[in-house]
């Protein structure tokens, strides 16, 4: 023994959002051997790779890295994570924070075995925001089946009702609590670091993309659960309107990024999201004609160009420099015609299409949901820009800028060291 | 330990519904011991049970057959206990519904010649895992005799600085090694950095020096200039690190392996060991065999390689349809930086302003591909030094032609501010041809927004070229590794130093060193900065787990590492050839030399040795082995038609999540297979393959990862090993005159449990028409 063999530091890390970034930093943090709190909104672990079918490049699906950081959290006594749970209130400063956390009612205890007689019993059902709306749950669900904590839930929209008594006469382990009251706890940590992620723009802020009028047009994140086996549709990419399996298919690029009424900056993802939708398609229809209207195709990094190089050999993938102007349905068979000018030739291009996915980009969540501090600085858009003089409190992840699930992962590693040295300096 | 055995069979969620659980526990009765059932096991009484016997009983092998072990995992923990949880609710009752393979009614119970096959399942299941929990034991950590908590960078770049900083800040010592006379590497050249906050309109001075006084004035930080490493030895916490002055010769330089063209005779036929080993101590003479330990070596715990990258060099007449290479005013970006760097943009030619610049940032030849190395950085560079040119000049033009404006995330708001400057032109286009005008240039493009064709005059032309890894023309970490000095193939990801996974990017093969920087992709001086901290974290949590004994990612907390029964080592160096990640040497003789900080515990190495003597505490040949013959077999003896019994070895990481997940969708799959969990494919061994066949099984399947270039292993190799094994497992079997198709792999993505019952299904089927297996009943 060479050394004293003690870590450094010694307190604890608070992370709000149980993302994949939120999820990277608390294990990056806890494996140094730091106490560490997540608090999730959701009541899952996961955030928004668990919607995702698919990651680029390698389409790979995300609950496999998931997978592996949830068995780290169960093997590590040193993560506590909290889901239904926010933050209401932060006081004190770098290395001695006070945390109010509220707890809000699951309604369903530690003893759920997850065995789904609760679910069985139930007879309301409720949109799924899990799939964007696209179809119904029962108000008693498991999130999605590799959920973590492997645990049902009910539905607030079922409390009061006649399903909620059903649901707990169906519950052999009386694990259906209905008396569950939203509480808080309060908890001392030395940095926070919030990971609070993004949104999918809201398309139909979007006026001339026609989303929400018309059914054919949908966005990136609902073809993800489109594509999903877990989905709505089992996987099948279907047009919404009749359930017809699309012959061509547009994306509509910078659906709201790049553009200054609704989001300024590159969102970073969504081309390659694209690129990768277009192997979604082609995987499921071998002859459907797939059109990609981009203003710039950003592919950043070798791999990603390796991985657009690989989809332009697709001959019934047609990229088209153009930003869409607007879309027009047609009365009889709910077809979209996307209309766009070509930005090379000029010339203005109709293009007759059976779906359309915009291709949305991301908002932080903390421009539409602040956290509730006040010593925090943003972008214009809402983007936590990191004081690493000052310390204690960090964004990570796409909190902190646009970002695909690599950067965020990086991103979201260095922020679990910014916590510790905070730590470390007390 | 001395053992103490408990079963406990809970009957919710079904479980007692659906099977006769007198006849499970007599299964437990036929070992001698009672089984204990309960109807809510996990719940608050079911625990006080269990605890109730391990403090009054001393009970401290328990067998909970159960739910899947993915559930309930923190309420079956205790502490001094080992637990095995026996499957039966996912992996039996849900997966396997009464309504397809519905129980037998009394009268065929008493008639005896019926079956049950969910029953049987159940039952086989109880046997293994008792014979298991027989064979397994608590592990002890693994403990170095010296130990070092001293982190090394390799490069004093922007990267490398900034990872020493903050893992100095952390507490940490550090000692930066950087090649060249002085610290600051590439950007040190820069006249100016990207702008990182609102507005985006103004270039910043470059981080550089700061970062240089920060670290001179840290005390924890050590510099080595005019220095880099000869090799690394030993393991993470322990490594021994040979130092030297750039281009030097010394004894401990790193032996390197034989290159492919020197591994074969005149005539092309491959050498023979002896001969190899032969070849390999001339190639390396004068150098020490990695096994040597340099005496006057520096003890380091973790390293982080931030060795950067270096400009790229076309090769001649490479880019000559830009005039590159004819022209002196045709230059690349890089040497444009170091023009711009030392005052006023001026002509290589003659020294004249040059206030006309062309930046093109595709070679184009009908191709929208960027420079090779470019990544997105170059057109962030362009537009910076586009910038410089109306920085100068208040008449200065440059012109960028792209094929696509590469600005991702928040660096469009810098694109969008150099859209608003004067003096700024930038359109799509393809360059076609750079040739001579007087004393300038002139370029050609094609396909612009501008027009189809249009002309520009310049008095300079900018080539975006890229930024190549230092990993492409050098291994850099020289390690004393048997499996070779650098990290393996990078040529997946173009030369990079990079991860294979999304999910965990700062994943090596090489335990303990993180690489960092331009050496893993091209990126710009914030993200270098961001990407440093990272690696950074990931060297201290390396040392502190290696501090704790236990292993890091994949495996991370997990305490058991490899044991080696050496007596009976035939020296074959499978092992050493297989370890994903390095972490066996062997010597001259071939004896493997485990290094267990190196090891992630996949098991590798035990499923490749044909002597099995590597073992886990808690997962070794014997206990999956025991497992397997736990299974009964039934034969003619029993019914006129016995079911077949098929074994599955299935990854514990994707495989099985997703078998749980077709109990909990209530899919269903035949009753008549029976899975193992394995740490990785990789560590099956092929004797317990051969074991269920001489046992009188029919068949044998793997379910594991996806493996190739984009491969899903999460210990790289694992899946691609157990394939290889399975080809040559073909022979044995003909040899035994078996079919070869009584053995097979199949790929699976965790996400696709709606595929897995068909393929088990296809397989049993495929198997039953084979017919049962010829040595059933022996």
């Amino acid at each position: 023994m060479t050394e004293n063999r003690a870590t450094p530091a010694s307190g604890s890390i608070m992370v709000v959002g149980g993302g994949i970034s939120g999820l990277t930093t608390a294990l990056e943090a806890a494996e140094v051997g730091y106490e560490v709190f997540v608090v999730e909104k959701n009541p899952y672990l996961g955030g928004r790779v668990a919607q995702l079918n698919q990651y680029f490049p390698k389409l790979c699906p995300p609950t496999c890295g998931l997978e592996i950081n949830f068995r780290r959290i169960k093997d590590n006594p040193k993560i506590k994570y909290f889901t239904l749970a926010e933050v209401e209130n932060v006081s004190g400063g770098p290395g001695a924070y006070e945390v109010t956390v509220r707890l809000n009612p699951r309604y369903v205890n530690e003893n759920c075995t997850c065995c789904g007689d609760c679910a069985d019993a139930c007879q309301a059902e409720i949109p799924n925001e899990f799939n964007f709306g696209m179809d119904r749950s029962k108000g008693a669900y498991l999130p999605f089946e590799m959920a973590f904590p492997s645990r049902y839930v009910l539905s607030p929209q079922i409390i009061g009702t006649e399903d909620a008594k059903r649901c707990q006469e169906a519950c052999k382990y009386a694990a259906v609590d209905l008396e569950m009251t939203s509480k808080t706890l309060t908890l001392s940590v030395g940095a926070i670091v919030w990971a609070t992620g993004w949104e999918p723009y809201d398309a139909a802020k979007i006026d001339n993309l026609g989303y929400g009028r018309y059914a054919n047009i949908i966005t990136n994140m609902m073809l993800e659960r489109l594509a999903s086996p877990n989905g709505p549709t089992k996987g099948k990419i279907l047009r919404p309107s009749d359930d017809a399996e699309p012959k061509s298919v547009a994306f509509v690029q910078c659906a709201g990024s790049r553009d200054e009424n609704h989001l300024p900056y590159c969102s970073y993802i969504c081309c390659m999201a694209s690129l990768k939708h277009a192997t979604y398609i082609r995987e499921r229809y071998p002859d459907a004609k797939i059109f990609i209207f981009y203003i710039d195709l950003r592919a950043p990094g070798y791999r990603y160009e390796k991985f657009y190089k690989k989809i332009k050999e697709d001959k019934n993938v047609f990229f088209i420099k153009g930003k869409v102007a607007e879309v027009q349905q047609a009365a009889d068979n709910h077809q979209i015609t996307v209309v766009a000018e070509n930005a090379v030739t000029g010339e203005k291009i109709r293009q007759t299409v059976d779906l359309v996915v915009l291709a949305t980009g991301m908002q932080p969540t903390a421009a539409i949901n602040r956290p509730p501090v006040s010593d925090l600085c943003y972008t214009e858009d809402g983007f936590i820009v990191n004081d690493f003089e000052k310390g204690g409190m960090f964004g990570a992840g796409c909190a902190n800028k646009p970002a695909d699930v690599v950067s965020s992962n990086q991103n979201a590693t260095g922020m679990a060291l910014k916590a510790i040295q905070t730590l470390v300096k007390r | 330990m001395d053992k103490k055995y408990g079963v406990y069979i809970c009957t919710g969620c079904g479980i007692g519904d659906a099977l006769d659980i007198k006849g499970i526990s007599d299964v437990a009765q036929d070992e001698g011991l009672a089984a204990q059932t309960h109807p809510f096991l996990c719940g608050q009484e079911g625990i006080e049970l269990l605890k109730k016997d391990i403090a009054e009983k001393g009970v401290n092998c328990l067998v909970l057959a159960a739910c899947s072990r993915r559930v309930n995992y923190d309420v079956f923990k205790f502490a001094g206990c080992i637990v095995d949880r026996v499957n039966i609710r996912e992996g039996v009752v849900w997966s396997h519904p009464r309504s397809e393979f519905p129980a037998l009614t009394d009268e065929q119970k008493q008639a005896g010649t019926a079956f049950d096959r969910v029953q049987m399942m159940a039952e086989d299941y109880l046997r293994m895992g008792m014979a298991r929990i027989k064979k397994v034991n608590l592990p002890e950590p693994y403990k170095q005799e010296s130990f070092t908590k001293k982190i090394l960078v390799l490069g004093g770049g922007v990267t490398g600085m900034t990872a020493a900083l903050d893992a100095a800040k952390a507490g940490y010592e550090v000692t930066i090694v950087e090649k060249t006379a002085a610290l600051g590497g590439n950007s040190a050249k820069w006249r100016k950095q990207l702008p990182l906050n609102p507005p985006y309109d103004t270039l910043r001075p470059s981080v550089v020096a700061e970062k240089i006084k920060a670290v001179t004035a840290e005390a924890k930080i050590t510099v080595k200039t005019a220095t880099e490493v000869a090799r690394i030895a030993g393991e993470p916490g322990n490594f021994t690190v040979t130092f030297k002055k750039p281009g030097e010769k010394i004894e401990f330089d790193v032996p390197y392996p034989l290159p492919p063209e020197m591994r074969v005779d005149e005539s092309g036929k491959d050498l023979n060991a002896e001969q190899l080993h032969e070849k390999f101590l001339e190639y390396n003479e004068g150098r020490k065999d990695i096994l040597t330990i340099d005496p006057t070596g520096e003890q380091f715990g973790a390293v982080i390689l931030a060795a950067g990258w270096r400009p790229y060099a076309p090769a001649e007449g490479e880019f000559a349809h830009l005039g590159f290479g004819q022209f002196p005013d045709v230059v690349t970006n890089y040497q444009f930086e170091e023009i711009a760097a030392k005052g006023k943009i001026v002509r290589p030619s003659d020294g004249k302003e040059a206030k006309s610049v062309v930046f093109i940032q595709s070679p184009g030849q009908e191709d929208d591909s960027d420079f090779p190395y470019a990544g997105s950085v170059t057109s962030m560079v362009a537009l910076k030094q586009a910038k410089y040119v109306s920085e100068d000049y208040a008449d200065g033009k440059a012109y960028i032609f792209y094929q696509h404006m590469r600005t991702p995330g928040l660096s469009e708001n810098f694109y969008k501010s150099m859209q608003q400057e004067p003096g700024i032109f930038m359109t799509k286009g393809e360059v076609v041809g750079v040739s001579k005008n007087g004393a300038g240039l002139k370029v050609d493009a094609a396909d612009t927004l501008l027009g189809e064709q249009i002309q520009v005059k310049a008095d300079m032309v900018v080539l975006a070229t890229g930024m190549v890894p230092v990993t492409v023309d050098n291994p850099v970490v020289n390690l004393a590794y048997r499996q070779g000095p650098g990290f393996r193939d990078n040529a997946l990801f173009d030369g990079y130093a990079d991860s294979n996974f999304i999910c965990f990017p700062y994943e090596t093969q090489r335990t303990g060193i993180y690489a960092a920087g331009g050496i893993r992709r091209s990126m710009t001086i914030d993200e270098s900065v961001e990407d440093a901290t990272g690696a950074a974290l990931k060297a201290i949590q390396c040392l502190e787990s290696v501090n704790r004994g236990v292993a890091v990612h994949p495996r991370s907390g997990d305490m058991t590492f490899p044991d080696f029964f050496f007596q009976r080592c035939t020296q074959c160096k499978r092992c050493t050839d297989e370890c994903p990640f390095g972490a066996i040497d062997d010597d001259a003789k071939g004896t493997p030399k485990p290094n267990p900080a190196r090891c992630r515990r996949c098991g590798t190495c035990m499923g490749a040795c044909p002597e099995r003597i590597i073992n886990f505490a808690d997962y070794s040949i014997d206990s999956i082995g025991s497992m397997v013959k736990a299974v009964q077999v039934p034969s003619e003896d029993d019914y006129d038609e016995p079911p077949m019994r098929i074994l599955g070895l299935v990854c514990e990481n994707d495989a099985y999540p997703a078998l749980d997940v077709i109990g909990l969708n209530k899919l269903s799959y035949s009753a008549d297979v029976r899975l193992i969990p394995v740490r990785c494919l990789g560590s099956v061994n092929v004797i317990w393959i051969k074991d269920a066949l001489s046992q009188g099984m029919d068949g044998v399947f793997l379910l594991g990862c996806k493996h190739g270039d984009d491969y899903q292993c999460h210990f790289v190799k694992g899946s691609e090993l157990a394939g290889i094994r399975m080809k040559k497992i073909g022979e044995a079997l003909t040899s035994l005159a078996l079919e070869v198709e009584r053995v097979a792999q199949f790929e699976v993505a965790i996400d696709e449990y709606d595929k897995i019952p068909k393929i088990i299904n296809d397989f049993v089927e495929m198997i039953e028409g084979i017919g049962p297996n010829p040595f059933k009943g022996f």
